[in-house]
């Protein structure tokens, strides 16, 4: 079995009413029939709250207001899963009630 | 018995060239990734260059170089074992190591599948799963896919080297895939073959027209998966397609190498058989409802086929084919290509508006062909200073040498 990232993308000026809320059905439904390959996942604040830290190059940094990489769609949420190989993976992410789509990672074992 | 050297050398390319793929697929369930099953083929290939002249050539090659690949790949993984290496990726190393042979004969899917539905992947990039395929499918080292499409090697050694570094760490997996996505994946895996081919029959730069070591390889790859999956229709279609557009292949140049459109092209050239092989696949390919784009586009190859002349071409239902090929697959080059039969069954001016049409098309703002056509209904429609234009814009899109004479010696004509 490999493990891998799925990493929720959003639009977040359309979705952002949806925020706050509890986890809404579809994402439980979701949760309830994939849960033997979930093995973590949260949503995330919106990308407005998030501050990003970049190394300067001489030993300290930079901090800056908003996500790392500027985008329409912004980090939303992510799961870690567990699944036989890319063709599950993808199978199960097709699945995550996301706005935008899914990114899929595969986690990197240390070898 | 001992053979003799330059028979050897001769046994083992042919080999190459007709088992590389079989022996690869079937190495690689031992290997377990692709890096070592490539290297444990090439010492097989290696060394049946020097055992073969000793011992003679073996009835059937193909089986001797599998043995003493998945043997040597076997090797190299005890090797590993012992350096504490770290263990193969693409396969689950319980199952691959065993080797099973009750395993073997329960499953029955040629291995070839496998590789190639690895290799076509649509979690890898177009341009790496054609790398690839031509690569592992069909043998080419990396200098000489590198080649075929006009690239530095070491570009294509990199975009190689990346996409098996992807298969390995997302773990793509070794198998045939559901039968839930097998039409999906088959279209993907028939896009990448059709590609091959058609980057061969015309070459979309460089000095010559076709590069015929490319036509040859999607030729094979078509007909391999022909063998492996008999009763797909879409894969009849394929098949079908590149013999019924191949039959022509000797008739596209004239005795000076020049480009002949299929106008002006001598029929007697072209090849019988492989229209006759072609039509009936096809007939196969059409009994699928709705028909695949490729049976589709086989039917409108044949019908040129089987016109005795040019001025005998049913453009009416070549139009009518492609009105059904645009219900399913209405790309920008298919709408060019209805508008070009549009101009035939209807008249000129009415496809030359269709081409005008689809000029807005940004798909289609770099497409030599589209300025080619135009400048041909120009032509015909007696509007020579407009088609002179049309001439200009499509050899300043052209990157094919032959066919950018052809087209300034239809300037040239415009010119006088």
């Amino acid at each position: 079995m490999s493990k891998y990232l799925v990493l929720i993308f959003q639009d977040e000026v359309a979705t952002k009413e949806v925020a706050g809320e509890t986890v809404s059905a579809d994402y439980q439904a979701f949760m309830q029939r994939r849960g033997r390959s979930l093995l973590g996942g949260a949503a995330l604040e919106p990308a407005e709250t998030a501050t990003s830290i970049r190394r300067d190059g001489s030993g300290g940094f930079s901090v800056t207001d908003g996500p790392f990489a500027e985008s329409k769609e912004t980090l939303g949420g992510y799961y870690l899963i567990e699944a036989a190989d890319l063709d599950e993976a993808l199978e199960i992410a097709k699945e995550v009630p996301a706005g935008a789509g899914v990114e899929v990672r595969p986690v990197r074992v240390a070898s | 018995m001992p053979a003799a050297s330059s028979q050897v050398a001769a046994a083992v390319a042919e080999a190459h060239r007709r088992e590389w793929a079989f022996v690869l697929a079937a190495t690689m369930r031992i290997a377990g990734d692709i890096d070592t099953a490539e290297e444990a083929v090439q010492d097989a290939y290696a060394s049946a260059l020097s055992t073969w002249g000793t011992r003679g050539i073996p009835e059937n090659p193909g089986a001797w170089l599998t043995v003493t690949a998945r043997r040597r790949a076997m090797d190299m993984h005890r090797r590993a074992a012992t350096a504490q290496r770290a263990l193969p990726k693409l396969l689950d190393p319980e199952v691959q190591l065993l080797d099973d042979p009750g395993r073997e004969t329960e499953d029955i899917t040629d291995d070839r599948l496998r590789l190639i539905f690895t290799c076509c992947h649509p979690a890898l990039a177009l341009d790496a799963q054609v790398a690839l395929t031509l690569r592992l499918l069909c043998g080419l080292s990396t200098a000489d896919v590198a080649r075929a499409f006009l690239l530095p090697e070491a570009t294509m050694a990199a975009r190689i080297t990346r996409a098996k570094k992807k298969i390995a760490a997302a773990h793509i997996p070794y198998r045939v895939p559901a039968a839930s996505e097998l039409r999906e994946r088959v279209d993907g895996v028939l896009s990448v073959v059709y590609l091959v081919y058609t980057t061969g029959h015309t070459a979309p730069s460089g000095a010559n027209l076709m590069r015929r070591d490319l036509a040859e390889r999607g030729h094979e790859l078509a007909r391999m998966l022909r063998v492996l999956l008999p009763g797909d229709r879409d894969v009849a279609g394929l098949l079908a397609l590149v013999l019924l557009t191949d039959a022509r292949r000797g008739a596209r140049l004239d005795e000076h190498r020049e480009l002949v459109l299929m106008e002006n092209q001598d029929r007697s050239k072209w090849d019988r058989s492989a229209i006759d092989e072609g039509v009936a696949l096809l007939r196969e390919a059409l009994n699928l409802r709705p028909p695949g784009r490729f049976a589709l586009m086989a039917a409108i190859a044949a019908v040129h086929d089987e016109s005795k002349s040019w001025s005998d071409t049913d453009w009416q239902e070549i139009l009518g084919l492609y009105d059904l090929l645009m219900e399913t697959w209405s790309s920008p080059v298919v709408k060019l290509n209805r508008a070009i039969a549009l101009g035939f069954a209807v008249g000129h001016a009415e496809g030359l508006a269709e081409l005008d049409a689809l000029g807005a098309e940004p798909r289609l703002a770099r497409y030599p062909y589209l300025a080619a056509a135009r400048a041909d209904f120009l032509t015909r429609l007696g509007r020579f200073d407009e088609a002179r234009v049309a001439f200009e814009e499509a050899l300043i899109l052209t990157e094919n040498d032959t066919e950018r004479r052809y087209l300034r010696s239809r300037l040239s004509e415009l010119m006088e």
